[in-house]
């Protein structure tokens, strides 16, 4: 900040004053959240009040704030400037290293001390000092490395090579690795990549925002069900078909309203997305209704079935039968699915059609003064998105072997939504870390149990998940109010060698 | 019959836009000739844009006939084609008093999409390209000499790889009359194509609509305040005021007439009183 230095007495009054503005926030928030609680006793429920611990949440957020502005926001030097060199790019002078190293080291003392809030915050702090000071001796030694290539070519090897070598690893050594839950827990984050790759190109590359994507992936998976159990067709062979229902619904969807725009387009697509699902609650004749469509056929390995007796893979390949060559087998189908739908992602930015979806997104009259039909391209965009959708339906069909109305809900549409605003529009790798992050992120919150240090040994980690969750995302939308990656390839250069990274677009409505 | 009725690339006829009750253009007929740079000028809410909308098929006029003509001898009747079909059948291109330009991509990706009727075809819309069938790779490369070629002209070419929001002012009207040119119009529609420019910038202006006139044997017609531009450039001048034409001829003769001049700085207090007391007011 390049504001002039203001006097002691000034400083410290507005200090004040901001902190007691916070502290008033602070009390109007908390006081009947925390300031009372419902007992449930004998005679009915009765109130009782927590005074002091109210009074202790306001003054924290009191003094901390108080603290905050004047040591870091009212001053010319932040006291914090030191620990945000770690993480950019600015030169450290020896007073940093000073500061840094006395830290650590009250830290690494800190973290001795027999009392477990303490150990675990101190802990943080040694953490996020190691994890800069890294940071910074990786880019001081080795700055031209290409780090985007690296992570994303090591992502994907760590994504091919993860399941069979923790596999081979947990028969041979017998680790007592959570191997199942960990499978099941990644084939729902690539399902949510796979959905949110799809709705990236709807919403992120051609700005059409779509409340209700959930359409399309229960139209793929109503799809596969139908067509299975109806004529027995392998998953393979429904799978484009899948695909082409949900496009050609996406057609049909995108023909009346994509004259609309922004807001209201938001609307419809909502409708439409309830429309279908309420279609499928009540036709029970084709759907089933409520009850939804069970024994849904699993898939197969080349028309080998993974089963118990029979005619199997493990039969046919000599292995010991094990439940989990199934799920092995089912991950690298959704990851095949996920690399498919990156890669035509990736080629299509690079063709006109995409390159006139990103320049509708960015302005559909310039668009159309350029002769570009931009009621064809919306539609192209809109169908490209629901056939992956549709893949990713078909997918869930067969992985759940179960499906009903349920699964469709407005909150599926809002969650893979999230996860590409989140991951920063249009960026493809920003989903994939979006959705690890969200869903993945959400499964983790249950096994935080170092957080019992602090909240004492009732706390429950898996039930202040969602509240744990939410600060995290307002975290991530104020220091990183274009998600998560915020720069744009350009899908064409000049010069071929220099980088010049763009911004992805705000979230706007136009 | 004046020059430019000789050979007309756009035949304005009898053209009226109302909006409601209100009348926006009442009944304007021109011509623009097809190697001339006519200009259309009058005061502020005198119709100019409108008209320009109306050409370019942002507006379907209420009245009125559009009519353009191709050096081959087609014609086409814009107050039919929908707007993109303007630009990519009847080749007519426009510029935007607000520019209007791809913010977010860069300059060259703005370049490249103003051609993506060539392109799209080429790339056998998307499934030959995808499939790597066709002749997409020659078209791109051509493409982009096309891209190159404007950059050039309009002296881009070394921000080609930069977001188009972070050029001038200056530069973003430069880039957007480039990125109309690679559509490869006719007629070039320029809405205030000097608004917001300094002297240097206007002169630079001058020169490339000059250059795009004579060298490409484009037609241009544009809407201008800045009379500099105009009584330079221009070869033949309509003027509108509350949607009417008041006067059309050359640069000179429009510079004469003392309608033009009453409407641009008003008529002398004497005259009004004597109107005032001729009507009993």
């Amino acid at each position: 900040m390049a504001e002039p230095v203001k006097s002691l007495s000034l400083r410290l009054q507005a200090a004040l004053l901001d902190a007691l503005l916070a502290a008033y926030g602070a009390f109007a928030l908390f006081c009947l959240t925390l300031g009372f609680r419902t007992i449930d006793s004998a005679g009915g429920l009765t109130l009782q009040s927590r005074p002091v611990l109210l009074a202790a949440v306001v003054g924290a957020v009191f003094v901390g704030r108080l603290l905050l502005n004047l040591f870091v926001w009212q001053t010319d030097r932040p006291r914090t400037e030191p620990f945000a060199k770690l993480f950019t790019g600015a030169t450290v002078a020896r007073r940093d290293v000073i500061v840094l190293g006395a830290v650590g080291l009250l830290s690494a003392l800190a973290s001795l001390v027999p009392f477990p809030a303490a150990r675990l915050i101190a802990g943080g702090m040694l953490a996020f000092l190691v994890v800069g000071a890294i940071r910074r001796a990786v880019l001081h030694f080795l700055p031209n490395l290409p780090y985007a290539r690296i992570f994303t070519v090591g992502g994907l090897a760590f994504a091919v090579l993860f399941p069979i070598t923790a596999y081979l690893l947990e028969k041979a050594f017998h680790l007592g690795l959570p191997l199942r839950y960990l499978l099941d827990l990644s084939i729902v984050v690539l399902t949510y990549v796979m959905l949110g790759s799809g709705l990236n190109i709807v919403v992120g590359l051609a700005g059409l925002l779509d409340l209700g994507y959930v359409a399309f992936y229960a139209v793929g998976a109503y799809s596969f069900a139908l067509l299975a159990m109806n004529f027995g067709w392998s998953f393979w062979m429904c799978l484009p078909f899948a695909g082409a229902f949900a496009a050609l619904w996406g057609c049909t969807v995108g023909l009346p309203v994509l004259r609309l725009r922004g807001d209201y387009l938001a609307i419809v697509t909502l409708a439409f997305a309830e429309i279908v699902r309420i279609v499928l609650l009540n036709w029970t004749k084709v759907t089933n209704g409520p009850n939804g469509i069970s024994d849904i056929p699993r898939p197969t390995f080349f028309g080998l079935p993974f089963g118990a007796s029979g005619e199997t893979f493990s039969t046919f390949f000599g292995l010991r039968y094990d439940p989990l060559h199934a799920i092995i087998f089912l991950y690298y189908v959704i990851f095949l699915l996920v690399i498919i739908t990156n890669l035509v992602t990736l080629r299509l930015r690079r063709l006109p059609i995409g390159q006139a979806w990103e320049a509708m997104r960015e302005d559909e009259i310039a668009c159309r003064s350029l002769g570009i039909n931009t009621t064809v391209n919306k539609l192209t965009a809109f169908a490209t998105g629901a056939m992956f959708g549709g893949f990713a339906g078909a997918f869930f069909a067969t992985r759940q072997g179960f499906i009903s109305p349920e699964s469709f809900t407005f909150m599926e549409s809002a969650t893979i939504l999230a996860i590409v605003v989140l991951g920063g529009l249009g960026s493809q790798l920003g989903v994939v870390l979006a959705a690890i992050v969200l869903i993945g992120g959400i499964e983790a919150l249950r096994h935080t149990q170092g957080l019992k240090a602090i909240f004492g040994p009732d706390f429950d980690p898996a039930l202040y998940r969602m509240l744990l969750f939410g600060i995290a995302m307002v975290a991530i939308m104020v220091w990183r109010p274009r998600g998560i990656i915020s720069s744009r390839t350009p899908s064409i250069m000049l010069e071929r060698q220099r980088a010049a990274p763009g911004l992805l677009p705000k979230e706007r409505r136009t | 019959m004046r020059q430019w009725q000789n050979d007309p690339v756009l035949k304005v006829d009898h053209l009226t836009m109302r909006f409601g009750g209100l009348t926006a253009v009442d009944d304007v007929s021109f011509e623009a000739g097809s190697s001339d740079i006519t200009a259309l000028i009058g005061p502020n809410g005198a119709g100019k844009t409108t008209v320009f909308n109306c050409i370019t098929g942002f507006y379907k006029p209420t009245e009125g006939m559009l009519t353009l003509t191709h050096p081959d001898g087609s014609s086409f009747s814009l107050e039919r084609l929908d707007d993109h079909d303007i630009n990519s059948k009847a080749r007519v291109a426009r510029t935007f008093q607000n520019i209007r330009l791809f913010k977010g991509m860069t300059v060259l990706e703005n370049m490249m999409v103003a051609q993506h009727q060539t392109l799209s075809r080429a790339s056998g819309f998307t499934i030959g390209a995808l499939l790597g069938i066709g002749g997409y790779r020659a078209a791109e490369e051509e493409a982009l000499d096309l891209a190159r070629e404007w950059l050039r002209r309009v002296g881009l070419t070394s921000r080609a790889d930069t977001v188009a929001s972070e050029l001038s002012y200056g530069d973003q009207r430069r880039l957007e009359i480039a990125r109309a040119m690679c559509t490869r119009p006719i007629l070039l529609c320029l809405d205030e194509p000097a608004a917001g420019l300094n002297a240097r910038e206007t002169d630079g202006l001058n020169e490339l609509l000059y250059s795009i006139r004579v060298e490409k044997n484009i037609a241009l017609l544009l809407i201008e305040h800045d009379m500099s531009v105009v009584m330079r450039i221009s070869d033949h001048v309509i003027v509108l005021d509350y949607g009417k034409t008041i006067a059309d001829g050359t640069p000179e003769e429009v510079r004469n007439d003392p309608r033009v001049v009453a409407a641009y700085l008003g008529v002398p207090d004497e005259e009004v009183r004597a109107v005032e007391r001729e009507v009993g007011l």
